[in-house]
């Protein structure tokens, strides 16, 4: 009986061990590029673990029982007549919910962290009005209210394009231009049907809706060039319907602005 | 209050067909009813594979290059509706749920048989329809989820018949929904308590709970999308100040419940395969049955997470995470109950207990990834991507649909009178288990590293990675080979069964295999251990 027990120990301990060598050596992620990004990598390397704990400790179960206990030729009968057992029962309830819950409030906290429990606002100076309703987005604190101003986009999704429009500079651009290290804030909105805003490096998306604008901020860590991909299905040729995000050093960014600024049209 | 439960006496029985001809008929005998539904269901299967197998030719290249964009848009959009509404809904509720809960409740046939016929001759007529639209002006293109504002601007004969057919298949649905709920609870045989019933009753007494509740929103919502695309009205479309986001919430307000109809059945029919080829009981009934329940009340209430991304509040989100998480509860106490039914058991290797096994690591795996789907912050990244493919073609496929062959092997010496041959359905089950996960599996790293889905065209980093997962769809369209050669082969040839070749105890081996029209010769027999495996009543047989 006690050689058993120790047996179970063992494995259990190996099943841990490797799902935390997994875990923390096998990378299933795209390079991070923003603030969200190394956030997000630590949900997801809890919960890999967690799930490859779980995991693999069922699948041996199941194949450990196939092997011992599989029907020899010369067997007749049936297996034991054991038809439940309340405390095990009790005890797989209780660990999962436990496990849940924690997980549950470890996400709320990551959320958090990533500020989406934030009260959406979006600080726009030509457009922010009380009435007009956000419907949602992540949206970070405002530690750097100067720069959200400064950077403040409005994009706009059709089929199958995005278009980006710097209302400080009076221009809109094909392509998503902004500095690193400085928070961003985009309003958002359809002209068609539904297409979202993903980018894989910044483990960010949200929806852009007609009818309805949504927010997103965020913050870059990471020069470089990163996809824009629409993630809802939004017509034929939704799978072409890709931009750029370019994120340059502050200099090479004011450089690009202002080579693109355009006069104020006073009408 | 009288029920007849003897529709073939009223019915004129030198009318009806004898022989195979039964089952092209308006039979209202539950077994024939039961056996078309499977059949029909198994058509709709190879058509839908078809169409996941353009999918995966498609997507063997990053471009756009195997048919036109609008083209592919249709084969995703038929691929998933056929998959569900046509293959998995039909034959885990419609199919066992007619062949087994009569015999399951002692009865001689479901409740309203006219209604059960009527149910099942509502499917084909509409599954041709859905396919059909394809020649008229192109299929619907919208995603089987058909939002709007997408699905209103799309060819609209296509997007109408869409709506139509699954109108009609909810409608089937409902009815076969009522049907069980009346047959569980009214029909069993004096002396039958609720909790000896076989679990699968009680997955399709839930079940049926959740189609009654849900599908008749689903219905209410496509028709007003319906108003929506042909008479100009307003509900959902934005330019005449309609709401997009309202349509998402009512439509996985039956959607997610809809997941439940597909996999409770299949919890319901493993728990009765299991037992027999472990010749153990089922471990601890009692929580298995308020696991049921629990999944039916917790997955009416989590439908936002579907909706992560889209215009949903924070404090919702925080909702629908905590609620869809707790889902995982009640299905954990199912599989621990599951692998404690396989422990000390005798356990025979056949094809049914390796589809079964199977079910049971592929949905784990899938609970898993959903699990971590319910995360806000987690889903926010991997949302509407291959990740979510995955995810949920482990549960669908790697559960349901493996549950479902295991069924096919387990019943098909009772429906018969034959067995299949088992060294092809072990090769089946091998090239299946390989395929499927070969398939998907690496589409959890191609959705966490930047592919959408439903996309015709990808980034060319993604391309070896896609070639695998499409030569696993290969080895899984390969798999249906044997499985359909050993079903023909042993229809005519196979090896006598017997009434009772597991020795298993549940009802509907009680009787002669295949059974008489009447189910039972004399009266039925009252069991009230289906699982007393180990017994005094097991070691008499």
């Amino acid at each position: 009986m006690l050689n058993k027990n120790i047996y179970l120990i063992l494995i259990i301990s190996l099943v841990f061990a490797i799902s935390f060598w997994i875990g923390f050596n096998v990378n299933l992620l795209p390079a991070e590029a923003s603030i969200n990004a190394p956030i997000y990598d630590e949900l997801f390397k809890i919960l890999f673990i967690i799930g490859l704990i779980i995991f693999i400790g069922i699948t041996i179960a199941v194949i450990y029982s196939l092997f011992k206990f599989r029907k020899r030729n010369d067997q007749i009968g049936d297996g034991i007549a054991l038809e439940g057992n309340l405390s095990l029962e009790i005890v797989w309830t209780i660990i999962p919910s436990i496990i849940v819950l924690l997980i549950g409030l470890y996400s709320y906290n990551i959320y958090d962290r990533m500020g989406g429990m934030k009260e959406l606002n979006h600080n726009h100076e030509m457009m922010s009005s009380n009435t007009e309703k956000i419907w949602a987005g992540i949206s970070q604190t405002p530690d750097n209210e100067k720069a959200i101003n400064n950077l403040s986009i409005e994009v706009s999704a059709m089929q199958f394009a995005f278009l980006f429009n710097y209302p400080k500079g009076n221009f809109i651009s094909g392509e998503l231009h902004v500095p690193v290290d400085q928070k961003v804030s985009m309003k958002m909105e359809s002209k068609d049907v539904i297409h979202a805003f993903w980018v894989p490096e910044f483990r960010i998306k949200q929806d852009i809706i007609p009818g309805q604008p949504t927010i997103l901020n965020f913050t870059p860590t990471k020069v470089g060039k990163y996809p824009i991909i629409c993630a809802e299905l939004c017509g034929p040729y939704h799978g072409g319907m890709r931009a750029s995000i370019i994120v340059e050093e502050e200099s090479d960014y004011n450089e690009w602005f202002n080579k693109n600024k355009k006069p104020e049209v006073n009408l | 209050m009288t029920i007849s439960i003897d529709p073939q006496k009223t019915n004129n029985e030198s009318l009806q067909p004898k022989g195979w001809l039964r089952y092209l008929s308006f039979s209202l005998d539950h077994k024939v009813i039961g056996i078309q539904y499977l059949v029909c269901g198994f058509v709709f299967y190879l058509i839908g594979g078809t169409l996941a197998s353009a999918i995966r030719i498609e997507l063997a290249s990053p471009m756009s290059d195997f048919m036109p964009r609008d083209v592919y848009n249709q084969v995703l959009t038929l691929h998933g509706t056929i998959m569900i509404f046509l293959w998995i809904v039909p034959v885990v509720n419609g199919a066992f749920g007619n062949y087994l809960i009569p015999f399951y409740v002692g009865a001689r046939d479901m409740a309203f048989p006219r209604l059960n016929a009527v149910a099942f001759w509502l499917i084909p007529p509409s599954g041709l329809m859905l396919v059909a639209s394809y020649f008229v002006e192109g299929a619907a293109q919208a995603g089987w989820t058909a939002y709007p504002p997408l699905s209103i601007t799309t060819p609209q004969s296509g997007q109408i018949i869409w709506i139509l057919s699954v109108l009609l298949l909810g409608g089937s649905s409902i009815f076969g929904g009522i049907n069980f709920i009346a047959t569980i609870i009214k029909l069993r045989r004096p002396g039958l308590k609720l909790m000896q019933l076989p679990m699968y009753c009680w997955a399709m007494l839930g079940t049926s709970l959740l189609v009654v509740l849900s599908t008749p929103v689903l219905a209410g919502t496509l028709i007003l999308l319906s108003f929506d695309i042909i008479a100009n009205t307003g509900f959902f479309n934005p330019v005449l100040g309609g709401n997009v986001v309202v349509y998402q919430h009512l439509f996985w307000f039956y959607s997610h419940p809809a997941v439940y109809i597909m996999v409770l059945p299949a919890f319901g029919l493993v728990s009765e395969i299991l037992p027999v080829h472990a010749r153990k009981p089922l471990f601890g009934y009692t929580t298995m049955v308020f696991s049921i329940m629990g999944i039916v009340v917790l997955g009416l209430v989590v439908w936002a997470h579907h909706m992560f991304t889209s215009g949903t509040p924070p404090w919702m989100r925080l909702f629908f995470t905590i609620a869809t998480a707790f889902i995982a509860v009640p299905t954990g106490i199912k599989f621990f109950n599951w692998v404690a039914t396989l422990w000390g058991g005798k356990i025979s290797i056949n094809s049914a207990m390796l589809f079964s096994c199977g079910f049971i690591i592929n949905f784990v795996f899938g609970g898993i990834t959903g699990v971590a789907l319910a995360q806000v912050p987690f889903d926010i990244h991997v949302h509407d991507t291959y990740f979510v493919v995955a995810h949920f073609h482990y549960i669908v496929y790697g559960g349901t649909v493996f549950i479902i062959f295991s069924s096919i092997y387990h019943w098909f010496p009772k429906v018969t009178g034959k067995m299949l041959n088992e060294k092809l359905g072990i090769l089946h089950f091998i090239i299946t288990f390989i395929g499927f996960n070969l398939c998907f599996a690496p589409q959890h790293w191609l959705g966490l590293n930047g592919m959408p889905r439903r996309v015709a065209e990808y980034d060319p980093q993604f391309q070896f990675v896609n070639q695998i997962s499409s030569l696993g769809a290969l080895l899984m369209a390969v798999s249906t080979i044997p499985f359909l050669i050993n079903v023909f082969l042993s229809v005519r040839n196979g090896k006598d069964a017997g009434d009772n070749p597991w020795n298993a105890l549940t009802p509907e081996w009680l009787t002669s295999s295949p059974p008489p029209v009447e189910n039972w010769e004399g009266e039925a027999p009252l069991v009230e251990e289906p699982y007393g495996y180990g017994k005094e009543i097991s070691e008499q047989k």
